[in-house]
């Protein structure tokens, strides 16, 4: 209606060439320079800018006339030692919180989808550990870890499990787990949000209709639930993925890497190199690095999720 | 639907006589792309300050912690700001861990006028034109009138990137109480060897479990009392050549001896994951006999509103090991931003809160870095446990070393001690592996 509206007044307006096109054209970029602004500024020129940086010696902040290097500093991050650590973390980090935030983010979003009692309360008590910023949730999980002090060794101790306290964060591989840990606890909300907005799209109709067939709840869920909420799981997939294998400031706040280097990532590692060793050639080569990673793993995603609807659609 | 049919009418407006919308952007892209290649220089802004007109706005950057307290800084800028009303400052603070590198990354922008710089740095920062060479303003009679240790504190290759300001190192903090209980000698902590001594002592009697506390995470304050331990061992950071020799003698003893002090269950297993504000929590809780840790810790450790152990706490020189009883060097100096467009402005507000009467008045959280302060009743009375010992300390420091690569070196470092201190290598594999990656590093 509206949309016809607007179409007849375009249609109208092109049979009078002197007045209409060139200053809808110029009208068209006023609008849109704004946007291109903020778009070649905050998107282009870093984007643009660390590539050319990666192509340098730069080893200051400051001006200068720094060597050309080529792409020494991309053929350098794979003849560093310290590189491969890093990478076996990240992916050890990107895959296990993914998969534990994408379980317990469908379980969780089915439970809230029940007819439950307060079910708004519920949902207003997911939401808090998403609410928090990543540097207080990484304060607190410190604080929550502490060997000395920390609530878990003291929840375990009344309980019972255990009188001895465990220094969670005091050995390299049970650091990473245990910051994976405290990920999962922050960033499971943001997946259940997006399933139980998948799960509200389901008609009921479809789980009746199946009942009425003699399938059970299991089979319901298998055979109706997970491939309606395909998209869903695919969007929240990419979302996390890419969030995963970019994580810094949980590890910056509760381990600093440490213990031994155990909790370093790429991210963190990239962060070192550029800033603290002022090594911003090779830390803009890294950073490149990760951005073609996370590209590369968006396009899979994409991909899956295009066949994903195509399928659905035929 | 989107209709395909090119011929269609209601094809864009654009499209009849305006560019088409592929055009724009691939024109606004070209132009785009070029200008940002064309403004893409490599490095950062420009290094070039002014002296400006020694009057207006300018922006320090601080830390949060040790060393004077946020509300200390805020009075002496209260203060400053009475005296010279043409100046207004505005104070930043971060923690210690983040300050460097939000040095580095607000200097191409000249954020700052004033930076708070620790020793490990004027190296870097002054090779790199991050702060200003300041040599020439320095009075001639000020490298007399302070510590030995206080001058090193800002120089590196005979220039002076600074003025020192906070005059620090490591001290033995004691629960008097403890000992007391466990029937332990003071005088027995003159040595490294007589503090075990003490420690088995205490956990015998099952005063603590775990007597010792310390701040050995992966981070600079694991490299401070590796620092202090490698010097009471007899061992140098790099020999003189330059090249890395922690990795012999007393560097290995030192952290076989770190190492030990866990496995005999002497060494709280949490001091791999502690800085030093969790050591002054843990102490300060009664939760540990003895500490390491810098000044300001005393002041905190003894207030009854903030610590249970407040009326038993003593503080000494550092023990001596094998070979000596040197502190390590962890002062900080104030320097100015060699990208600061107030740079007059800004050495005028670094003279006020370097000079002798401020830092007095303020030596409870931070001992002067004036010689004659420690022989002034005043100052003496401000902190009494910790002056006498600082008189003994402040003249026996060992330094990190200094090297544009610093933070590069301290990094293989910090990970191959702590993979020591975890036990998953021997101290001398772990030094081994820190030195070679040193040595590539240093290029020697």
């Amino acid at each position: 209606m509206s949309t016809g509206t607007t179409l007849g007044r375009l249609r109208r307006r092109r049979r009078r060439p002197s007045s209409g096109p060139a200053s809808e054209a110029r009208f068209a970029l006023t609008l849109l320079l704004p946007a291109a602004v903020v778009v070649f500024g905050v998107v282009l020129y870093p984007v643009v800018r660390t590539f050319v940086v990666s192509l340098y010696d730069v080893n200051s902040p400051m001006a200068g006339a720094y060597p050309f290097v080529g792409l020494h500093n991309y053929v350098r991050v794979f003849s560093d030692s310290g590189f491969y650590p890093v990478l076996g973390h990240t992916l050890y980090f990107t895959l296990l919180s993914t998969f534990l935030e994408l379980s317990l983010g469908i379980a969780v979003a089915l439970l809230l989808n029940a007819p439950l009692k307060a079910r708004w309360l519920w949902r207003s008590i997911v939401v808090l550990p998403w609410a928090l910023p990543t540097i207080v949730n990484g304060a607190l999980w410190r604080w929550i870890y502490n060997g000395q002090y920390g609530a878990l060794n003291g929840l375990l101790d009344t309980l019972g499990i255990s009188h001895t306290p465990h220094q969670w964060l005091g050995s390299p591989f049970l650091a990473l787990n245990m910051v994976i840990l405290a990920d999962v606890w922050k960033n499971t909300s943001i997946v259940v949000f997006f399933i139980l907005a998948g799960l509200q799209t389901i008609p009921d109709d479809v789980y009746e209709a199946a009942r009425i067939d003699g399938a059970g709840a299991w089979r319901g869920f298998w055979r109706i639930t997970l491939p309606l909420l395909a998209p869903s799981i695919a969007v929240v997939l990419i979302l996390r993925t890419i969030e995963a294998f970019k994580v810094f400031d949980i590890i910056y706040v509760m381990t600093g890497g440490g213990p031994a280097s155990g909790t370093q990532t790429i991210a963190f590692y990239t962060y070192l190199q550029a800033f603290s060793n002022q090594l911003f050639g090779y830390g803009a080569a890294l950073a490149y690095l990760i951005v073609i990673a996370v590209f590369a793993l968006a396009m899979v995603y994409l991909r899956i999720l295009r066949q994903g609807r195509m399928a659905g659609v035929q | 639907m989107k209709s395909t049919d090119s011929t269609a009418p209601q094809a864009s407006p654009a499209s009849v006589a305006g560019p088409s919308r592929r055009r724009f952007l691939t024109a606004t892209g070209a132009v785009g792309l070029g200008g940002l290649l064309a403004a893409c220089g490599v490095g950062g802004g420009s290094d070039k300050g002014a002296a400006g007109s020694g009057k207006g706005s300018i922006r320090a950057l601080f830390m949060k912690q040790a060393g004077y307290s946020e509300d200390n800084i805020h009075a002496m800028t209260a203060s400053f700001q009475k005296a010279h009303p043409g100046i207004k400052v505005t104070a930043d603070f971060v923690s210690y861990e983040a300050l460097h590198d939000k040095i580095v990354a607000a200097a191409p922008a000249g954020t700052y006028d004033v930076v708070l710089i620790d020793v490990i740095w004027p190296a870097e920062f002054g090779s790199k034109h991050i702060v200003s060479d300041v040599t020439a303003k320095w009075p001639a009679s000020w490298k007399q009138k302070m510590l030995p240790g206080a001058v090193a504190t800002s120089q590196y290759d005979d220039k002076q990137y600074g003025v020192p300001w906070i005059l620090d190192t490591k001290y033995l903090f004691l629960n008097t109480a403890h000992l007391k209980k466990a029937g332990v000698p003071q005088g027995q902590l003159e040595t490294w060897d007589g503090v075990m001594k003490a420690a088995r002592a205490l956990k015998r009697a099952g005063v603590t479990k775990y007597p010792l506390v310390w701040s050995w995470q992966q981070a600079e304050a694991l490299i401070c009392d590796y620092a202090q331990l490698l010097g009471a061992f007899g061992g140098t950071f790099l020999d003189g050549s330059g090249k890395p020799a922690f990795n012999q003698g007393g560097g290995v003893q030192a952290l076989g001896f770190m190492r030990q002090s866990i496995v005999d269950g002497l060494t709280n297993p949490t001091s791999t994951q502690s800085l030093e504000e969790d050591v002054r929590r843990v102490f300060s809780a009664g939760q540990a006999s003895m500490a390491l840790n810098w000044t300001y810790m005393y002041g905190l450790a003894d207030d009854p509103k903030q610590s249970q152990v407040a009326g038993h706490v003593a503080v000494r020189q550092t023990p001596q090991g094998t070979s000596g009883r040197p502190g390590v060097n962890g002062s900080m100096a104030l320097a100015v931003a060699a990208g600061s467009k107030q740079q007059a402005a800004a050495w005028t507000y670094i003279s006020y809160l370097t000079s002798q009467p401020v830092q007095d008045k303020f030596a409870l959280s931070s001992l002067p870095v004036w010689k004659t302060s420690y022989d002034d009743p005043e100052v003496v009375k401000t902190n009494p446990a910790v002056v006498p010992q600082a008189k003994k300390q402040l003249g026996d420091m060992i330094l990190r070393p200094q090297v544009t690569s610093y933070n590069a070196v301290s990094q293989a470092l910090q990970a191959e001690i702590q993979n020591a201190l975890l036990g998953k290598k021997s101290p001398q594999k772990a030094l081994d592996d820190a030195a070679s990656k040193a040595s590539s590093l240093l290029g020697s």
